[in-house]
């Protein structure tokens, strides 16, 4: 086991190679001078000589890339011009609050959606099963960002129930208490879409497995349906459900990006279009790379849980 | 595919889907010809109007702007945004496909790895990145959406022209002198073009909601241009003061996904071929029963079949897999039913314990009595604790009949435990002495071993210890040795009748080998079309079979060191069962049939013990 997570370890070194390469070739199509476009109105002369000379912007292409690549392995992601600040620094802070939220979510989704997908393929065309892939069917269409609109509507303006928005309240507050009041719509809406995709796979994967001899022989040795269903069906089908697993869970960490705009969530999708729209590019760049490699890392973990559950992939 | 779009429109779902799409891309097509307001004049006065205010169908926004119009409008830029990114997406994604599939070599490596880069990153930060490098604006938010989308197509359309390029109709193009251009545009295209069109109809759904997205983030249209997603974007600031102008944008984006979402859904079961024949179904926990009434008969052995009928229902067909089939077995014998496959033997064996997967099995007629109780009127929890217990299988390749993800060791003590309250050291004690019971060497490491790492015949004798180790009255093999080699197939059978010996058991076991038949059974029953053709003692079937059946199925066995027989092959294939022809099923295969062979109803008759369903058996049954 331990070889095999250390494979696939190594195995991820050209993967985050390759992603530091795309952000570092998107970022160099950036028409005209970045220098200009960060200094805005004070880009004098000696101004744009100075930022490009310490953004390393007259050195050719190549040699940017290791450059900038030889910073961030020593943690020197650059300094955010809008904000004034390290980027790791900022991106650190961010990304604890995303983590909060997407893994929250993501948690959620695995939950109810593969109970979904589970009950609906036990009870398949039942009213359960209807009901779900009805459920299931809205949950896939509504945008993420127009279900949270929709839920603050009704949970916080109408009902009273929750916060409209934040991660804490301004006065008061700051306990987990106050953050699971703050977390529960963002989370909900997050894990909307990914729930539906979850469970509708979860319910194929379940009634192709339900279909095999070995269910049949759990059947003839007397196995209670429960069992068969839970034990045999659904460990069988974790084989097929863990990889859509690992995809929903890019879709929840970068979908994060609407619902914190939504709640006013302080993250890193927040951040990021922030740093967009103000052209603070070193952010950006870092951010990205961040996410994308977290994002890397844990699919290297839904990987190993695999290793662990099917015994034949280690042969 | 005039049956395709039957199959499309017969599902209501998606056929709404398609009216509601085609509604929406009709009312955005219609927009410039109808008598709107002017979507972009500003009327502060009138500023979040409510809806069904005069003039104002839908109300108005925070400029004090018609929402009807500028709904209509929204909804035209994002369907077009949408189809634009999901055309662009699928051009770039499948030319790249098509030319990484059709080179091969070092150029579908280079292309392939940096497509998996870029699948590598989470999606919509791919997009953010783009556009964060060519800066907002629609257009850019058009690309970026397309190009998060180019590895999806890249794929998809790489793999089959893979496949297509090793195609002799390929070679036969470059033999004759064509250039590589020509093929691809002529020869590759228009093959991976369903392909291509298939995927932009699932996808499009998506890039009209992503870039909506883009845009609900402020990131894709400026102002005062506005698609769906910015209309959103710009209402949530009022989103509590006036949530009229969310609830409008909202509600569109969200009838376009899900018509376009159910109307993709109906295309890729109008598709697959498995959903028509109910193959999707989950078989339920036992055979559905429905018959009339139940067969009283007095017991006659440890299990007795009576009557028994199987049917499979798929949609209007009947298949008659077994038609009115009586058997019985005494205990410590075993009795064979033999014919061949789709004669309804398999079906016979697991109707007995309601393990024919159902749907689509019925069973619909007559009774099976184990110890004179009718296991077919028992309730699923009675049922269940005789599984195993009372009656228990085994199968034909265990590969696939023992659960790939459990150890040898949980399935033997799970078999155990189902039954009995036992502490699961001694359940373990007992999993060990049925493994060496069945001559398993090294039993105690081979309890941590996984099926995939034991040989056919290891398994196969798990299977037999598991079947085993609640010491059933009743074994049902069905199959047991087919899947295995013949010095395997023979230690299996040696320790089969072993067994039987020394623990009394009763056997039903199904073969399609006479070779088999003749080293196990006492007795033999031969199933043809779902029915028993010929039943009797084995050595006097062996030695004088009277139903021609019968005859040509025992001179399908080789025999060793014989050699002066031919092998004879049966011509012919067995029927379908769902529509039989009148008469003797076996009719149309036999030499000897005549007119009176397709006619009416033949009975299986004869001195006991045996019997024949033929009206001119080959001897008269002694």
């Amino acid at each position: 086991m331990t070889g095999y997570i250390l494979r696939r370890l190594v195995s991820a070194i050209p993967v985050l190679l390759g992603i530091t390469v795309i952000v570092f070739l998107i970022m160099a199509m950036i028409p005209g001078d970045p220098a200009t476009a960060i200094l805005g109105s004070y880009a004098t002369p000696e101004n744009v000589a100075r930022i490009n000379a310490s953004l390393g912007l007259d050195k050719p292409l190549v040699q940017r890339y290791f450059i900038w690549l030889g910073h961030m392995l020593t943690g020197d992601f650059g300094r955010s011009y809008a904000l004034n600040r390290p980027v790791l620094d900022e991106i650190l802070d961010r990304f604890s609050a995303t983590m909060v939220l997407a893994g929250t979510s993501f948690v959620l989704c695995a939950i109810l959606g593969v109970l979904a997908g589970v009950v609906s393929a036990a009870r398949q065309y039942g009213w359960a099963d209807r009901a779900i892939t009805f459920v299931v069917l809205i949950g896939i269409s509504v945008p993420s960002f127009f279900l949270g609109m929709m839920m603050i509507l009704i949970f916080a303006v109408r009902l009273k129930w929750l916060p409209v928005s934040g991660m804490y309240a301004i006065y008061g507050g700051g306990d987990l208490a106050d953050l699971a009041r703050h977390l529960a719509m963002p989370a909900l809406a997050l894990a909307a879409v990914a729930t539906g995709v979850i469970a509708r796979m979860a319910r194929s994967a379940m009634l192709e497995v339900l279909r095999q001899d070995y269910i049949r022989t759990a059947r003839a040795k007397g196995v209670s349906e429960t069992r068969v269903v839970l034990r045999h069906a659904l460990k069988a089908a974790m084989v097929s459900i863990l990889p859509v697993l690992g995809l929903q869970a890019g879709f929840v960490l970068s979908g994060a990006v609407y619902i914190e705009m939504v709640f006013q969530w302080p993250g890193v999708g927040r951040m990021l279009v922030d740093a967009i729209l103000k052209r603070d590019i070193l952010l950006v760049q870092g951010g990205v790379v961040f996410v994308a490699a977290c994002y890397v890392v844990f699919n290297i973990a839904v990987d190993v849980v695999q290793g662990l559950l099917d015994p034949r992939i280690k042969a | 595919m005039s049956g395709f779009l039957k199959l499309l429109l017969r599902n209501r779902l998606a056929a709404l889907g398609g009216v509601v799409i085609t509604g929406i891309v009709a009312l955005a097509l219609v927009t410039p010809l109808l008598p709107l307001q002017p979507p972009d004049v500003t009327n502060t006065a009138e500023r979040f109007a409510r809806p069904f205010s005069p003039g104002h169908l839908l109300g108005t926004d925070n400029l004090g702007r018609d929402l009807l119009s500028r709904l209509l409008l929204g909804t035209r830029l994002s369907l077009a945004v949408g189809t634009v990114a999901a055309l662009g997406a699928a051009v770039t994604g499948s030319a790249i496909g098509i030319v990484a599939g059709y080179f091969g070599g070092r150029t579908d490596n280079v292309i392939m790895r940096l497509i998996d880069m870029l699948m590598a990153f989470p999606y919509i930060l791919l997009a953010l990145a783009i556009v964060a490098a060519l800066g907002p604006g629609l257009v850019n938010a058009l690309i970026a959406v397309a190009a998060v989308n180019v590895p999806f197509f890249a794929r998809n359309i790489r793999g089959l022209t893979v496949g297509l390029a090793g195609r002799e109709f390929i070679d036969a193009a470059r033999l004759s002198g064509l250039g590589h251009t020509r093929i691809i545009l002529s020869e590759l295209l228009p093959n991976v073009l369903p392909v291509i069109v298939i995927g932009i109809s699932t996808t499009v759904g998506w890039m009209i909601l992503e870039t909506a997205g883009l845009s609900f983030l402020g990131l894709g249209s400026q102002p005062p241009q506005a698609d769906l997603g910015s209309m959103l974007g710009e209402a949530r600031a009022a989103l509590i003061t006036a949530p009229h102008s969310s609830v409008v944008p909202g509600i569109m984006i969200f009838l376009i996904v899900m018509s376009i979402n159910l109307l993709g859904d109906g295309v890729r079961d109008a598709l697959d071929p498995r959903l028509k024949s109910g193959a999707l179904s989950r078989p339920r926990a036992a055979t559905r029963v429905a018959r009339e009434h139940v067969p009283e008969v007095p017991q006659q052995g440890v299990l007795d079949l009576q009557n028994l009928e199987t049917q499979f229902h798929v949609g209007r067909r009947v298949y008659r897999a077994v038609n009115d089939v009586s058997l019985h077995v005494k205990p410590g014998e075993c009795l064979g039913i033999i014919g061949e496959s789709g004669s309804g033997k398999s079906v016979t064996a697991l109707s007995v314990m309601g393990l024919v997967a159902s749907p689509p099995g019925v069973i619909t007629g007559g009774a099976v009595r184990h110890d004179g109780t009718d296991l077919l009127s028992l309730r699923p929890g009675d049922l269940r604790a005789r599984r195993g217990a009372k009656v228990a299988y085994i199968f034909q390749d265990p590969l696939a009949t023992l659960h790939p993800l459990f150890t040898i060791g949980d399935q033997l003590i799970e078999a155990i435990r189902s039954h009995r309250a036992l502490p699961k050291a001694q359940a373990r004690a007992r999993a060990l002495e049925m493994l060496e019971a069945v001559r398993i060497p090294n039993p105690e490491s081979r309890l941590e071993n996984y099926p995939h790492e034991m040989s056919g015949g290891m398994r196969q004798r798990v299977g037999i210890a598991m079947a085993m180790i609640n010491e059933p009255e009743v074994i049902i093999a069905d199959e047991p040795t087919t899947a295995l080699d013949v010095t395997v197939q023979a230690q299996i059978l040696s320790l089969l009748d072993e067994l039987r010996r020394e623990r009394g058991l009763a056997i039903l076991f199904i073969t399609h080998d006479f070779g088999v038949v003749a080293q196990l059974c006492d007795r033999v029953a031969v199933m043809y079309a779902g029915r028993i053709v010929e039943e009797g003692p084995t050595m006097q079937i062996l030695d004088a079979p009277a139903h021609p059946y019968t005859k040509r199925l025992i001179a399908c066995v080789p025999e060793l060191g014989g050699g002066r027989r031919t092998l004879a092959a049966i011509p012919g294939l067995p029927p379908v069962v769902d529509k039989l022809p009148e008469g003797c099923a076996f009719a149309p295969r036999c030499a000897k049939a005549q007119e009176a062979c397709r006619r009416g109803e033949i009975a299986l008759e004869g001195a006991a013990p045996r019997a024949v369903r033929c009206l001119f058996p080959e001897e008269a049954p002694t």
